[in-house]
């Protein structure tokens, strides 16, 4: 059902890095569970809504009103490289090869 | 004195407190004690003191409270059972943790879980697994398993958790207890670490219906917090009534039909628990939910598409696991999710990101988004001839640890009789109703939205009836 | 083959402004900019675990104010949806934008059709090496979360512009519009406007759109024009010669004027969009409809056409002056101030104006009142001045008029005149301060009167008559 290849393309998306063996495995897995799932695809479904929520609310809307930020120390207390500039991460454009 | 008080449940011991027949703090560090010393890894975190104060006239008196680990608490690990979260301290507390310390339950402990809810059985937590106190060697449910072991242990007099395809009533059923999924909007989901947006539920685990009514009472209301919250109407009654006369129940054919793989141990146990309800004056009747037994697809779909989203933010960038190197962004990036998550989430992860993938979107999400809007038809119009719906809540006992860790859809077949309720969004309760191979047997059931305190009296009636002895409660587990 | 077709470019245009609200679309985190580092921030605009987002009630009053100053479809339900990639500056993973319903659409201003507007939230800002001093390592950056959040309305057009220079006459009027009705600062500079192009060309008189390329970070109304001209030239000379246009995302840079393609290693996007779980459908109530109505002011548009008709102003000035709001108002201003001074001269002295000014300056920021630039303006449409003294006098007002205390500020504000003995006086003062051109006006050279003429301006804050001043002058000079 899932090739492998699909299972590479959709671990790039998810960030996810698998090993030969994990991806292996996924592609067995998900492709059991995707078998599974198939059923609902044959069903009538014409015409039928999708339901996204099932809560019938509608305009749930906050008042422009300013709250207490958090003092930048406490925002940058759990972070893996807290920079005066701010949360440090490796440059985007910055290539490791 | 401690083995009656462990005896009392939370209704009672809060009734105890207020009479002044009961110390609150002594009650605390009764638990603390238990609690610290538990040996089913119920627990992730425990208080290491009992809090400076609670109001005089609270109405949970001071009874503590566990709380599943994924709802965020201020300055106390919440780490939602995974390792990418190890250590997290987050800087607010989750709105319905802050409603219930108000109404005077402290936090006791956060409880073991599966990793970001995902699991029914507690082995996907990076924690390690909980083990059932009714049997060590089986798993207690999940993903609220550290709520329900240690309530059904007395390690905790109750407990909090989530439900998001039967993540409180399964484990609820596996050890013994109660637990109740109330309707989607009933209780606000702000600070809680999001498995699937759209049918995660706070609820209680308890060990009585009337415990589950009292916590329940202080948990609902709409938070502007969180859009999707709704006023509940009216309030969470206690629970009061002893028959069912004039209750109609449905027993939906689709559910406990050969699909759903009910065992004939669990299948005795809900016959008996039905013709005590019928001695109670119910009238019992089947009923049909056509598209039921899609459920499981759809959710399997809907759920992991959400959670795929949803756990996009764990990126190594601002708390959390970091693996990093010398590696550009995306390496870290992947590196980073691939070590910190397990193999449960990085399944659903891939899952989700499957479904919602270009090209796939409408064959699976925009599919199962119609199989759930059929559902929730399938429910009303079950509704109209109806007045609760009853079901087995696991077409099994407890399993053994390991049993079903290899087999992702076997697993997923536990929650073949929850899912229904939670892609309805509507409230369901289970309550054990005897036991099979001398393990506990859950009797799920399930009312209209909002129809929370009918479904709790025909519970307390059906509780009566039942007797359940929940033993393991005060034997097993900690070291009291 | 083709080397003597002429080619159209087909321009569309996307735009992402900041509303200017209080608040971030989704917490109450204050907006800002140019403050430190991550002080604007809360756990829902920093992603953490947990949160959930709550609309900004003003983002969807604005977004509706901008659909009906575009003459845009209010759409009765919309909702918000995930967009999904990961980028440092995206702290969830997703950003919260409309997707298949977006809350405007169907809209025109100007020449050019709206396709849609929708709302959404703005990323953090990654702040690269170089670009701060306090990241030492040039392959490390941070991410500062102030930004993150922001509300924004996208804004797209149809592809209904054929030059770079109508491009940037179009954005400068959706610009006057948006500042006009108070929903931004729609400052490029700044980044509270942006503007990104899809550009291609195609065989005049085709009407089959050629593949289109997507231009990025033309962060001013001169890099725009320029970066989409560099684009259609390289288009044009890329069929001219055969080979085909690519669909892909150039970046300009304004140092260069080169476009270079953003094409990376990675997959093509997949956003993988998905309804917002988190949030519910957004219905535009006829309160909502109403409120956004009575908030809207005279649209530059609508105030071009009331020029136009009532002022009998061009076609070309009109647009002068109605599409900068502050040049409008000065105008108007002029025009009631009661000189007798007639709009049309008054609009044409207005460009006299406009050029003694800093660039985008606001006329009514300098020392000028309106009332002494009309009083100026019909002397010289009387002769009592002319057209070159006048422009001295111009002069001198903005360097000096309503900048101190005046006699006629001392005296009262009634009309002057020889009579009240005032005017008589200052003129003296005036002949005095300036014997040069006293000399040279009664020498005949007239063009000297305008610096007296100026003087007595100055001191009568423009309440003398022009006729007046000129009489008393030669007067007193014997001519
Ligand atoms: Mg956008
Ligand atoms: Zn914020």
């Amino acid at each position: 059902m899932l090739e492998r290849d699909q299972v590479a393309h959709v671990a790039r998306l998810a960030r996810l890095e698998l090993t030969e063996d994990e991806a292996d495995r996924m592609a067995a897995e998900l492709s059991k569970v995707l078998d599974h799932i198939e059923a609902i695809r044959s069903l009538d479904l014409e015409g039928v809504e999708p339901t996204s929520h099932v809560v019938d609310v509608v305009n749930a809307l906050r008042a422009d009103t300013p709250h207490q930020s958090l003092d930048p120390a406490v925002a940058l207390a759990q972070a893996p490289e807290p920079t005066a500039a701010g949360f440090g991460v490796p440059s985007p454009g910055a290539a490791a090869e | 004195m401690s083995a009656a008080v462990l005896e009392l449940t939370a209704a009672a011991a809060a009734a105890a407190i207020r009479a002044g027949e009961l110390d609150a703090t002594e009650l605390f560090e009764l638990y603390r004690a238990r609690a610290a010393a538990d040996e089913l890894n119920a627990f992730t975190w425990v208080a290491d003191q009992p809090p400076a104060s609670v109001a005089a006239g609270a109405p949970l008196a001071g009874v503590p409270l566990g709380v599943k680990d994924l709802f965020c608490t201020e300055n106390v690990p919440s780490q939602s059972g995974s390792r990418i979260l190890e250590g997290y301290r987050p800087p607010y507390t989750a709105t319905v943790v802050r409603q219930l310390e108000a109404a005077g339950a402290p936090l006791l402990g956060k409880t073991n879980q599966d990793e970001f809810a995902m699991g029914s059985s507690n082995e996907n937590s990076a924690y390690g697994p909980v083990l059932n106190p009714w049997d060590r060697a089986r798993v207690p449910g999940g993903s609220s398993g550290g709520s329900a072991a240690a309530v059904a242990a007395g390690l905790v007099p109750w407990a909090l958790g989530t439900d998001t395809g039967g993540s409180i009533r399964q484990p609820a059923a596996f050890s013994g207890i109660v637990g109740l999924k109330p309707t989607y909007g009933a209780c606000s989901r702000y600070g809680m670490i999001a498995f699937a947006s759209s049918l995660d539920q706070a609820g209680p685990l308890t060990r009585d219906v009337t415990d589950a009514a009292l916590l329940l009472r202080h948990m609902v209301g709409h938070d502007p917090n969180d859009s999707t919250s709704l006023a509940f109407p009216g309030e969470i009654d206690l629970p009061s009534r002893h028959d069912l006369r004039g209750v109609r129940l449905g027993v939906p054919e689709e559910l406990i039909g050969a699909e759903g793989g009910i065992e004939p141990g669990v299948r005795e146990r809900f016959d008996a628990a039905i013709a005590l309800a019928e001695g109670l004056g119910a009238t019992v009747s089947p009923c049909t939910l056509p598209h039921a037994p899609h459920a499981l697809s759809a959710y399997y779909i809907i759920a992991p598409a959400e959670a795929s989203a949803n756990l996009s933010r764990f990126d190594g960038v601002r708390y959390g696991l970091r693996v990093a190197g010398d590696a550009d962004l995306t390496t870290m990036y992947s590196r980073t999710r691939a070590q910190g998550f397990g193999a449960e989430v990085k399944r659903r992860i891939m899952l989700g990101t499957y479904a919602l993938s270009s090209g796939y979107y409408d064959a699976y999400y925009g599919t199962a988004q119609r199989v759930r809007t059929r559902i929730a038809q399938d429910f009303r119009a079950a509704f109209d001839q109806v007045d609760f719906i009853v079901t087995p809540t696991a077409p099994s006992v407890a399993f053994e640890l390991g049993a079903k860790s290899h087999d992702p859809l076997a697993m997923y077949l536990n929650d073949y009789c929850t899912v229904p309720m939670s892609l309805a969004g509507i409230p369901a309760i289970s309550i054990p109703c005897g036991l099979s191979e001398g393990l506990p047997v859950g009797l799920q059931l399930a009312g209209p939205a909002f129809s929370e305190s009918r479904l709790l009296d025909a519970a307390y009636a059906l509780e009566l009836a039942i007797g359940f002895d929940g033993s393991p409660a005060r034997t097993g587990g900690g070291g009291a | 083959m083709s080397a003597s077709v002429e080619y159209e470019p087909v321009i569309g245009l996307e735009i992402h402004v900041q509303l200017k609200t209080r608040t971030k679309m989704f917490c109450g985190c204050e907006l800002s900019f140019g403050d430190p580092p991550n002080v604007h921030t809360c756990p829902r605009c920093l992603g953490l675990p947990g949160t959930l987002p709550v609309i900004n009630a003003q983002a969807v009053h604005y977004g509706i104010m901008i659909g009906l100053a575009l003459g845009c479809e209010i759409a009765p339900r919309s909702q918000f949806h995930r967009k999904n990639y990961f980028y440092p500056d995206l702290p969830k993973g997703y950003q919260i934008s409309q997707y298949d319903v977006p809350l405007c659409s169907s809209g025109q201003l100007g020449d050019v059709r709206i396709h849609r507007v929708h709302l959404e939230e703005d990323a953090a800002k990654l702040v690269h090496a170089g670009a701060s001093g306090r990241i030492h390592s040039a392959d490390r950056s941070a991410v500062d979360f102030n930004r993150s959040g922001t509300p924004l309305a996208e804004i797209v057009t149809e592809p209904d512009l054929h030059s770079a220079d109508d491009a940037r006459e179009w954005l400068n009027l959706l610009r006057t519009t948006l500042r006009a009705i108070g929903v931004s600062d729609v400052n490029m500079e700044e980044g509270s406007l942006r503007c990104d192009a899809n550009v291609s060309v195609r065989p005049v008189g085709s009407t089959e759109l050629g593949t289109k390329t997507e231009l990025k970070n033309m962060n001013s109304f001169r890099f725009l024009a320029q970066g989409i001209k560099a684009e259609v030239d390289r288009q044009v000379d890329l069929l001219r010669s055969g080979r085909p246009v690519l669909q892909e995302t150039l970046h300009f840079d304004p140092a260069s004027g080169r476009l270079t393609s953003m094409r990376s290693k990675e997959e093509a996007h997949d956003y993988r969009y998905f309804p917002e779980p988190d949030l519910v459908p957004l219905v535009a109530t006829d309160e909502m409809l109403e409120a956004a109505r009575a908030a809207l002011p005279e649209l530059p548009q609508a105030r071009a056409e009331r020029f136009l008709t009532r002022f009998g102003l061009s076609d070309e000035r009109s647009r002068e002056l109605a599409f900068r709001p502050e040049l409008a108002d000065f105008f108007e201003s002029a025009v009631e101030a009661g000189e007798g001074a007639e709009p049309q001269a008054i609009a044409n002295w207005m460009q006299a104006l406009v050029e003694r000014l800093a660039d985008g300056a606001d006329p009514a920021e300098s020392p000028l009142e309106p009332r002494s630039f009309a009083a100026l303006v019909r002397m010289v449409s009387d002769r009592t001045v002319s057209r070159d003294a006048g422009r001295e006098v111009l002069d001198i007002l903005l360097r000096e008029d309503g900048s101190r205390a005046t006699i006629v500020e001392r005296e009262g504000l009634g009309a002057l005149s020889a009579d009240e003995g005032g005017l008589a006086g200052i003129v003296a003062a005036a002949l005095a301060a300036d014997p040069d051109a006293a000399a040279q006006v009664r020498a005949g050279n007239m063009k000297a009167m305008g610096p007296l003429v100026g003087y007595v301006m100055r001191e009568t804050k423009g309440r003398a008559d022009g006729g007046e001043i000129n009489r008393l002058v030669r007067e007193q000079l014997g001519i």
